[in-house]
């Protein structure tokens, strides 16, 4: 692993678990994929060929830079441009509680993926429940807004997460919760505060 | 005098003439004789040959694309803000071409140059041209220059028509196209502000079927119509308000008669005057049609993924939201189309305001993109 790449998955925890869950060769898109540092990373570390998406202008300028394919479409209007069953694995890290079109987003994942995975804020983590009871909202490291200039809409909870997946008939492959960058086994929705799903679409 | 060297030009660019002696066959059926292609070159073409960038020309350009003539420091190159040193397309590193496609009025053989057969202007008898007509030239002026492949080609509307069928009649000669502000094909609507351009040069009594450079005459009228036309549509109304609004020109208030009232009609009024005096009525007839014409997917029953299947390069995909003549939807075809065939493509969606018209402007998310781009292709 190169320095880079180190700088990389510490600075972003769920994106080292991502990358493990990829296989050689497969073929990604990253949806919100930021200056496309996952997908620079996958293409060196395992070959995997992909694209990203992202409406951000100064974000697809990085990926052009990092010489990333990017896509600048907006996610809310869905992902009619790909094709059925066209990736290995459709990624949306840190993006899920900015939707507002959640539901609609999943479905279209697993419609142009074999398999997804999702990271998000687990709103479950001790220390978000413990601002709310004291009569704040929670800012924390993996929640860094506060109320009134955050551009998250859809927070949940890790069982929250789970309960939302069984509803839309969609498989939880792989669960891995952490916080600061180490997997939280034990009571996760309480002690974990980041969140990372592999799913696949519901056996037939 | 001369005027202070600006660091980012390329100075006084030099206008050549490639000429072919060999007929070249168009897709109509007709056969080119000989032909010349005018054109310019920026930059050092380098010793592998792999660093030339071909520039497309859109609908009124020419091979004039960056810096200035001698002694004219104000006849600066269309896309002078885009290539020069430093630039962008940085002809520190890359060996630029710009070239004029044939049928244009520019240099490059066309209706106004003399028809060998005759002695005379080809007039009305000049073939009706296409874009893949256009690139076939264009691939012999790059063998003339000793060109094997480039490195990329790119254009805007029109011209991005050109760098994407380079990618289709030539998929082992180009690594990169980028196409800007573009449509796989014409739309009804695309179409039908053509075919009114055209009525308005074919119905002028100084048309004379279009042999007029024999009556001494030129469609004057003609012209100014269909350039007034055509700026409506580079433009977006946003951007018209913007520039123009309701603004008079040199009155207070209306003048209840037919003169010029508003800014706006002033404006295109003085745009077709001024396009009427250097452009040639024939011409505009042809590339008219050649935006018709083009249609890649045509030949696969509509579906452009199948067209493009044969595809190598690598593509840059620009569109600008408020261009309403070849909207974004248009380039999200193009994209949707590549990502079937799993091709390298990126695409950005520009959120400019000026419309069509953007892709000749100096939008820093646009520019830093190809600069950006044109930064990491590897020689």
């Amino acid at each position: 692993m190169t320095g880079e790449e180190r700088v990389l998955l510490a600075a972003r925890p769920d994106l080292a678990a991502i990358a493990r869950w990829i296989e050689t060769g497969a073929r990604v898109l990253d949806l919100g994929c930021g200056d496309g540092a996952l997908l620079k990373y996958l293409w060196e570390m395992r070959q995997a060929p992909g694209y990203g998406v992202e409406i951000d202008d100064a974000h697809v300028l990085e990926c052009v830079r990092n010489d990333v394919n990017v896509l600048q479409l907006d996610l809310e209007s869905g992902l009619s441009v790909f094709r059925d069953g066209s990736f290995d694995c459709v990624i949306l890290s840190e993006t899920l509680q900015a939707i507002h079109h959640t539901e609609a987003l999943m479905r279209e994942m697993l419609r142009v993926g074999r398999e997804a995975i999702v990271s998000f804020p687990n709103f479950g983590h001790w220390q978000a429940r413990l601002q709310v009871a004291l009569g704040r909202m929670p800012v924390s490291k993996e929640l860094p807004y506060q109320w009134y200039d955050t551009p998250n809409v859809h927070l949940c909870t890790v069982d929250d997460f789970e309960d939302f997946c069984r509803r839309l008939g969609v498989r939880v492959l792989e669960r891995l919760v952490l916080h600061d960058g180490r997997a939280v086994n034990f009571l996760p929705n309480l002690l974990g505060s980041l969140a990372v799903f592999r799913l696949g679409r519901a056996a037939r | 005098m001369n005027a202070p060297h600006d660091p980012g030009s390329v100075g006084a660019a030099v206008a050549r003439k490639a000429t072919f002696a060999e007929p070249l066959q168009l897709k109509s059926g007709a056969v080119l004789p000989q032909f010349e292609i005018a054109y310019e070159t920026y930059g050092e073409l380098n010793a592998a040959r792999s660093n030339a960038v071909l520039v497309c020309h859109a609908l009124n350009a020419s091979h004039h694309v960056a810096g200035t003539y001698a002694g004219q420091p104000d006849n600066i190159g269309w896309w002078d803000n885009l290539v020069g040193p430093g630039k962008p397309l940085d002809t520190r590193k890359f060996f630029v071409v710009g070239n004029n496609y044939i049928g244009s009025c520019f240099g490059s053989t066309g209706p106004a140059s003399l028809n060998p057969a005759t002695g005379r202007p080809w007039g009305a008898d000049f073939p009706v041209v296409t874009v893949e007509d256009w690139v076939a030239a264009q691939a012999r002026l790059a063998d003339d220059l000793g060109i094997e492949r480039f490195a990329a080609a790119i254009g805007g509307s029109l011209g991005a028509m050109q760098a994407l069928q380079w990618t289709l009649s030539f998929p082992d000669r180009i690594r990169h196209s980028i196409v800007i502000a573009a449509t796989p094909r014409l739309s009804a609507q695309n179409i039908a502000f053509n075919e009114v351009a055209r009525q308005a040069i074919m119905t002028d009594p100084d048309f004379h079927g279009g042999h007029y450079y024999d009556h001494g005459v030129v469609p004057r009228r003609g012209l100014r119509i269909a350039r007034m036309i055509g700026h409506i549509t580079y433009l977006s109304d946003d951007a018209m308000m913007e520039k123009f609004g309701r603004a008079l020109r040199n009155k207070s208030g209306p003048g209840f008669d037919f003169d010029v009232d508003f800014e706006i009609e002033s404006y295109l009024r003085h745009q077709g005057d001024k396009f009427a005096s250097y452009f040639d009525a024939n011409t505009y007839l042809r590339i008219t049609k050649a935006l018709d014409y083009y249609d890649p997917a045509a030949a696969y029953g509509g579906d452009l993924a199948a067209a493009l299947a044969r595809a190598k390069a690598a593509f840059l995909v620009v569109s600008f939201t408020s261009d309403w003549r070849f909207a974004s939807s248009r380039s999200r075809d193009i994209v949707k189309a590549l990502l079937e065939n799993r091709g390298i493509v990126s695409y950005l969606e520009i959120a400019a305001p000026h419309g069509h018209d953007a892709f000749l402007m100096e939008d820093p998310r646009y520019h830093g993109a190809l600069r950006a781009y044109f930064g990491n292709i590897e020689l």
